[in-house]
């Protein structure tokens, strides 16, 4: 499904952040990418997404067989990639149940499917809703505009669920949530699992790997994939940290 | 922001305007000029009473003592009044389009857009009336409906014939003729506009819209509007329209007066989308409004909504003085100016009357080369004990070479007054975009939305139907080249 060779990404005035990253995400996997701050994760995350803030010196993009750094952001998710953002970003005035509503029908007539309509939409967004104990009222507001943290990152997770993504990506969705709100979005993300969709998630602690259970961890140090195992490896790096791994590679 | 991303956005704020002038051949014009002879000829053409004529040499005498104002955040080059041409009759239907075959498809294409109902277009392209069966037959239904009610809606010519003693009483009371250098030019050469009267009581039943008035076709570019609420009584009132107009005059100087006896409630609408120019900021319209309102009664409330796209250069401050005790007034503002548009627009809240209230929530756009000021006054005479003012400004830039200005005032001379203000400038952002595509939108739906958001305080106060065609209105201005 994903296939990222060799990937080499910089920022104007900034050395290369991502020195030759190589992926591999088969549909039906869930893949974890763990590393310390500064390492580059969220750097992955947006260049996936179609962020261009970034030069990408070298290295190539597959999803689904197309050049993926060759497609815009939107015909990136029109394709199927969703990114649940580290920072959620406030729309002031723009209807959270219009806003989704757009989004899923702006993506439904680009791949040639019937739009829905507002009775539809509502039934089955309220469906979702349900799924992950949110409250109707959610939708009535401006999209994430005086959300609390929790809150923006339940709503991320409801964009996803609404969109139906085949690879989804979590930036760090598990910052700054509490217990309650983490096991929401795990089963968020629980109920989409499905042989042919896939997750990356980003994430500093291995905390949220005990509800969303990762096929793959690979850890991520200095723009590079320095170690991948199974899930047992999130275990161990919650044990020890990430400074043996570092410290081994240098 | 990216190169790239530069450009789109250039792009989606480069809409064009759907259709230029159309040269039309006029009949029956004074040659341009203007001196006291005009003025009568003006006057003996429309049959006005003495009082007319009075009155209108009056301001002329005084526009002449005057000098053009500066202190707008605009810049034009000065104005030659002695090439204008002060009086136009209306045009003979030989000369108008016979039907909307005639009409350039481009202006059909934005009706469609904008959704306008099939008889509203004929009359706006400027389609003969009698060939627009359906509209007159609308207009006739709807004008029974109000003289069963007492409510006189008609011109201004007709109610200067019809209604002498009421257009004596009122006029020039609230925008005085020397009021500003316009308002005398607009009181001494006023072609014609719009009168309303509700009387004592009276909710009157429907939404007045300017779209009804008879003889709309051509109010020409000195419009004058008087609308009278009589105690307890309420109207709605909705001016111009979301669909651009066709108009050959560059100089706009209207003057509206609203005035609300006790317990009367004035509601003014505005969407005013006039030709702004070409994308060099080359022609367009100078809407140069003075637009005031009167709470004269207790309990009264006026409130101005406007949603300004048009016009290369508006300049206008719908304003409310409060002078009965426990008024109320309302000023909610959309200013959108894009390419080389400017806007200097705001409003003035004179309270003089106790325990008066005024609400202003204005939110400026600016995109491409825009300009946009909101200019405000809030006063607080001795006399308004307890008064309230609650104003909030908002603007939003699309792009890196418009601007934003604002210019707020607050004069308070009674130490019981409250009054609150909150001014906030933002700009679209990168990551706003790219959220948006992320989530499959393209980037122009993105900056409707945003924009549309971003309106939403003050679009929820226009009468609903309204209110969907000034949301269509943000779209279709901020279009792009696609669609």
């Amino acid at each position: 499904m994903l296939k990222i060779e060799n990937l080499h990404v910089g920022v104007k005035g900034k050395s290369e952040i991502l020195q030759g990253i190589n992926l591999e995400v088969n549909p039906g996997e869930i893949h974890a990418i763990m590393g310390p701050n500064g390492s580059g994760k969220s750097t992955l995350s947006s260049v996936l997404a179609g962020r261009d803030d970034y030069t990408i010196s070298a290295g190539t993009v597959k999803f689904d067989n197309s050049d993926l750094l060759s497609l815009s952001p939107e015909e990136r998710a029109i394709k199927g990639l969703f990114l649940a953002f580290q920072y959620p970003v406030e729309l002031p005035g723009v209807n959270n149940l219009y806003f989704l509503k757009s989004a899923l029908n702006s993506i439904r007539r680009a791949r040639g499917e019937a739009e829905f309509d507002a009775l539809d939409f509502m039934q089955f967004v309220k469906n979702k809703l349900k799924e992950l104990e949110m409250d109707e009222a959610f939708l009535q507001r401006a999209v994430n505009h005086g959300f609390s943290g929790g809150e923006k990152k339940r709503n991320e997770v409801l964009q996803m669920m609404v969109l139906e993504p085949k690879l989804a990506i979590l930036d760090e969705t598990d910052s700054g949530l509490d217990i309650d709100a983490l096991q929401a979005v795990a089963k968020g993300v629980n109920s989409l699992r499905d042989p042919s969709r896939s997750f990356i998630v980003v994430t500093h602690y291995q905390r949220l790997l005990d509800y969303i259970v990762p096929d793959f961890v690979h850890v991520l140090a200095n723009g590079r994939i320095i170690k991948s195992g199974g899930k047992e490896l999130a275990l161990e790096l919650e044990e020890k940290g990430y400074g043996w791994l570092v410290d081994e590679k240098v | 922001m990216s190169a790239e991303q530069n450009t789109i956005l250039a792009a989606a704020v480069q809409k064009s305007y759907e259709h230029g002038f159309v040269t039309d051949i006029a009949s029956d014009t004074i040659p341009p000029g203007l001196n006291e002879d005009v003025i009568r000829l003006i006057s003996a053409k429309k049959n006005e009473p003495e009082f007319m004529l009075e009155w209108r040499l009056q301001a002329y005498r005084y526009w002449l003592t005057m000098t053009h104002p500066n202190w707008a955040f605009v810049k034009f080059p000065p104005v030659d009044f002695q090439s204008i041409a002060y009086y136009s009759a209306p045009k003979l239907d030989t000369d108008r389009p016979k039907s909307l075959d005639e009409v350039d498809p481009k202006l059909l294409e934005t009706y469609e857009k904008l959704g306008v109902p099939l008889h509203e277009r004929a009359r706006l392209a400027g389609v003969a009336v009698d060939a627009v069966f359906d509209s007159v037959s609308v207009a006739t239904t709807f004008k029974e409906t109000l003289a069963k009610a007492g409510v006189i809606f008609c011109s201004f010519s007709d109610a200067v014939r019809d209604y002498p003693e009421l257009v004596k009483k009122y006029l020039g009371t609230v925008v005085s003729y020397r009021d500003n250098f316009y308002a005398a030019l607009n009181s001494a050469v006023f072609s014609d506009g719009s009168f309303v009267f509700i009387p004592k009581g009276v909710r009157c039943p429907m939404e007045l819209s300017t779209y009804f008035r008879i003889n709309a076709a051509n109010t020409g570019q000195f419009e004058r509007t008087l609308i009278i609420a009589e105690e307890g009584s309420y109207v709605s009132y909705l001016e111009g329209c979301t669909a651009p107009m066709r108009d050959e005059n560059q100089l706009h100087a209207a003057v509206v007066e609203l005035i609300a006896l006790e317990d009367a409630q004035i509601k003014y609408s505005t969407v005013q989308n006039w030709y702004p120019g070409d994308e060099n900021g080359k022609g367009g319209i100078y809407n140069f409004v003075t637009k005031r309102g009167a709470c004269r009664g207790a309990r009264s409330k006026i409130s101005w909504t406007q949603i300004e796209t048009g016009s290369a250069i508006t300049w206008k401050y719908p304003s409310v003085i409060l002078q009965g005790d426990e008024s109320v007034g309302e000023f909610y503002s959309v200013a959108l100016t894009n390419h080389y548009q400017q806007a200097d627009t705001g409003t003035k809240m004179v309270h003089l009357g106790k325990n008066t209230k005024s609400t202003i929530i204005s939110k400026g756009i600016s995109a491409g080369q825009g300009q946009n000021a909101y200019r405000g006054l809030v006063r607080v005479a001795p006399t308004a004990q307890n008064a309230r003012n609650y104003t909030q400004c908002d603007s939003l830039l699309i792009g890196e070479k418009c601007g934003a200005h604002t210019f707020p005032t607050i004069e308070v001379k009674n130490n019981s007054a409250k009054v609150e203000h909150e001014a906030s400038t933002s700009r679209i952002g990168e990551d706003q975009l790219f959220y948006c595509q992320q989530r499959g939108l393209r980037e122009e739906d993105a900056i409707s939305l945003i924009v549309n958001g971003f309106c939403k305080q003050v679009f929820n106060e226009l009468p609903l139907e309204f209110a969907v065609e000034a949301q269509k209105l943000m779209e279709v201005s901020l279009e792009g080249a696609v669609g």
